[in-house]
């Protein structure tokens, strides 16, 4: 019997619960109490002034593996995310060859079942994710997918989309979309304006985000299956996405932590570190996400975890690969997003809860192959936490970093709030910042 | 903003000030009446390296620039990047690096990358690098001779000469700019330099050639071209770039002619002191009619020997930096 004991941390459910001893045996939250009298053996995590809850899930991780290891593997990944707290990642399919066929997500679930965090598989909607024919969704929803996307890009055919959501429905999964119309995105390197143009830099129109939102909201609207809008990054894609879910549309979606706290002029350099699909916008939609995180109105805060290798992002911007990191950052940044204000259930609710449903890696999700998340942190559920300590102040050095690469945008920024332990599947991965 | 390019790189004429712009165009002056003389070299950069290194096909900017280095005495490495010898996913920071290890002081550098210069000073920090045009962002030496040219053939007019004129004659002078303004580099240095000098500048161009947000730009837009004409006291046409994909912005070559084209027809509108320009490579019977191109009004092959002298200042300004004089 292995034992563990979380001491006086804020413990953080469905509510602010109170200062607790949490007590975890054999993968399981087997009490909370003002103070326990814990078994001798058990190892303690010092958490006073901290917050306990339930371990983050990163509905949108690039593992890279198979295909492009030098930029991140499987097992660097979680590393990585657990660094960041999280206890469950969702790898998107966007691997060489694509997660699009029983073997390849097999291939995934299997080195993910040898880390220790939960990592689930987001398979891709069509073949080779070339939007043209469907993949075998069914099939790979029997090895316990709930999630699929062509992320990197979006199906661009309407009629091809309408017929993946009209396909998944009975299946009981979810779709999600990388929303951008490539035609008028142009090939584009950053967001388009003033900027772009003064730059000599071909921009990606906000508005090629936002036409393919609204597409997909009618084809929801037609179809009645849900979907899930990934990485969202223009205040009036949100507008679209909340009346959508006001009208009750079966619709999500996440916001990237890049996308709510850095906006285009950081491009100005030509520094390829900060080119990002969609890209980072103008001011306004930056803060128009950050209004929405403080409303409460965000389904999920989701990393966009995209490592490259260092040789690719020393090539001229229009040329780099798109993409940054985000697993290591990704829980800072939400809490100082979250403003003064912060309360710890919001900070839970997007960063665990939230994209626990979406993925359906809860326990009231049904038959799974993992351990189940987002929990309310009582007695009896699966031993996934997180302890973050929001007083610590850190400054990101990207050459400490667990990734395989170092596309951090955040390299020495000052960073408020970290993640101090992770328990995962019930095994303390973090301990006091650090891998164990 | 930067008030004098002594020392520093030259990425952009953006953030250079009136001063700055000025100086450059004086040092020039001296130049040009080196180029003049039998024995066309001074020993102002005499024992440095200047490296001369195209990413992207060029004939007249290659060969002026390696000109200006050879007659200040610098020795040149000329470094052939056809841009089949880069390939894909070599990265910018090892081929510099490579001829960094060489010894270098200066690199003079085009790439069809916007950025790509910039991007290349941080990898080498202590060489300077002169952008010889980066994509569709900048081309300075360009806009530095497009300006000395007009302010010498101006100030012949006025019967002074371009270095007691300073930036006087751009007062108000009225300038248009024509054409493939959204994707050109040469347009974006050109407006940097005559707003900075004074000048008022109106574009002219089909819908699809103007940048985003040109509102933000200090032009007025005119859809009139006739009219822009007859207002204008420089035209400056630019290069269609059908190989930056422009074709597809316009119905066709010959629409664009028909709309934008300054055809003989057209340069009868123009006032007869009217100075009419372009950087070349020209499109001729496309944006211009050779016998325009022909005309006394053209001043285009001045503009090509004048890029000897502007970028024998530049080098000198940016490699000699500050301290002794030119040597002359």
């Amino acid at each position: 019997m292995s034992a563990l004991v979380i001491r006086q941390g804020l413990v953080v459910g469905v509510d602010v619960g109170e200062v607790a001893d949490v007590l975890i045996v054999d993968g399981r939250i087997a009490e909370i109490a003002r103070s326990i009298d814990a078994p001798g053996d058990a190892y303690e995590v010092d958490a006073r002034d901290c917050w306990v809850g339930p371990g983050f899930v990163d509905l949108h991780t690039h593992l890279r593996e198979p295909g492009r290891e030098a930029a991140e593997t499987i097992e660097s990944g979680a590393r990585a995310g657990a660094l960041g707290g999280y206890c469950a990642l969702v790898a998107m399919p966007n691997t060489e060859p694509a997660l699009d066929s029983v073997a390849l997500v097999s291939f995934v679930l299997e080195r993910g079942a040898r880390t220790p965090l939960d990592v689930a598989v987001a398979g891709a909607i069509t073949k080779d994710r070339r939007g043209e024919s469907l993949a075998p969704l069914a099939e790979m929803a029997a090895l316990g997918v709930r999630l699929f996307t062509d992320d990197g890009v979006g199906v661009q055919d309407p009629s091809v989309m309408r017929r993946a959501l009209t396909y998944a429905k009975p299946l009981g999964v979810r779709l999600a979309q990388h929303c951008e119309d490539e035609a008028l995105a142009a090939g584009g390197t950053m967001n388009e304006g003033e900027l772009s143009a003064r730059l000599g830099l071909t921009g990606r129109p906000a508005l090629a985000e936002e036409l393919m939102v609204l597409r997909d909201i009618e084809l929801v609207r037609l179809t009645n299956s849900p979907l899930h809008f990934l990485h969202l990054s223009t205040k009036r894609s949100l507008d679209l996405v909340l009346g959508a879910r006001a009208m009750g549309l079966p619709v999500s979606f996440e916001v990237a932590p890049h996308h709510f706290t850095l906006d285009e002029s950081a491009c100005a350099n030509y520094e390829p570190v900060f080119k990002v699909h969609p890209p980072l916008r103008a001011r306004g939609d930056v803060e128009g996400l950050r209004d929405a995180l403080r409303r409460g109105d965000v389904d999920a805060v989701a990393t966009d975890h995209a490592p490259h290798a260092p040789e690719l992002k020393d090539l001229p911007f229009d040329e780099a690969p798109a993409g940054m990191l985000g697993l290591e950052h990704a829980a800072s940044l939400t809490f100082e997003a979250l403003g003064d204000s912060a309360d710890p259930v919001s900070f839970f609710q997007v960063l665990s809860r939230g994209p626990a449903r979406i993925a359906q890696l809860r326990a009231v999700d049904g038959p799974r192959r993992h351990s189940a998340h987002g929990g309310s942190m009582i007695a009896g559920e699966d031993a996934n936490v997180t302890v973050f300590d929001p007083l610590e102040h850190w400054r990101v050095d990207r050459h400490a970093l667990a990734s395989r690469s170092m596309n951090t945008p955040y390299d020495g920024r000052a960073m408020a709030g970290r993640v101090r332990a992770t328990i995962a599947k019930g095994r303390l991965v973090v301990d006091q910042g650090r891998l164990t | 903003m930067i008030d004098s390019i002594r020392g520093t790189n030259l990425l952009s004429l953006d953030d250079l000030t009136k001063a700055a712009i000025v100086e450059v165009l004086d040092t020039a002056e001296s130049f040009v009446e080196v180029n003049r003389r039998t024995i066309k070299k001074v020993p102002a950069l005499k024992g440095r390296v200047v490296a001369s290194l195209f990413f992207e096909e060029s004939t007249r900017t290659r060969l002026s620039f390696e000109t200006a280095a050879k007659r200040l005495s610098a020795d040149v490495l000329s470094l052939a990047v056809a841009s089949s010898s880069v390939k894909k996913g070599e990265s910018l920071r090892d081929t510099i690096a490579t001829i960094d290890a060489l010894g270098i002081d200066a690199v003079v550098m085009r790439h069809r990358s916007s950025g790509a210069a910039l991007q290349v000073s941080r990898y080498v920090p202590h060489v300077k690098v002169i952008n010889g045009g980066d994509g569709q962002h900048q081309h300075p030496t360009q806009g530095l001779l497009d300006a000395f040219t007009i302010r010498q053939v101006l100030s012949e007019r006025h019967d002074t000469t371009g270095l007691e004129s300073g930036a006087e004659l751009f007062a108000g002078l009225r300038i248009l700019i024509v054409g493939d303004i959204r994707h050109s580099r040469v347009a974006r240095s050109d407006v940097a330099a005559y707003a900075a000098l004074g000048a008022e500048i109106r574009l002219c161009a089909p819908g699809t050639l103007l940048p985003d947000e040109v509102s933000t730009w200090p032009v007025t837009v005119v859809d009139d071209f006739d009219d822009a004409l007859e207002w204008a006291d420089v035209v400056g046409l630019l290069r269609l770039q059908s190989e930056r994909g422009s074709g597809a912005f316009v119905a066709s070559l010959d629409e664009f002619t028909f709309t934008h084209g300054l055809t003989v027809e057209r340069a009868r509108l123009l006032r007869p002191e009217t100075l009419i320009m372009h950087p070349g490579p020209m499109n001729r019977g496309v944006e211009i009619d050779s016998r325009v191109v022909d005309s006394d009004a053209a001043i285009v092959e001045r503009q090509v020997s004048n890029g000897v002298p502007i970028r024998m200042a530049v080098l000198y300004l940016c490699v000699a930096g500050s301290g002794e004089g030119p040597g002359l």
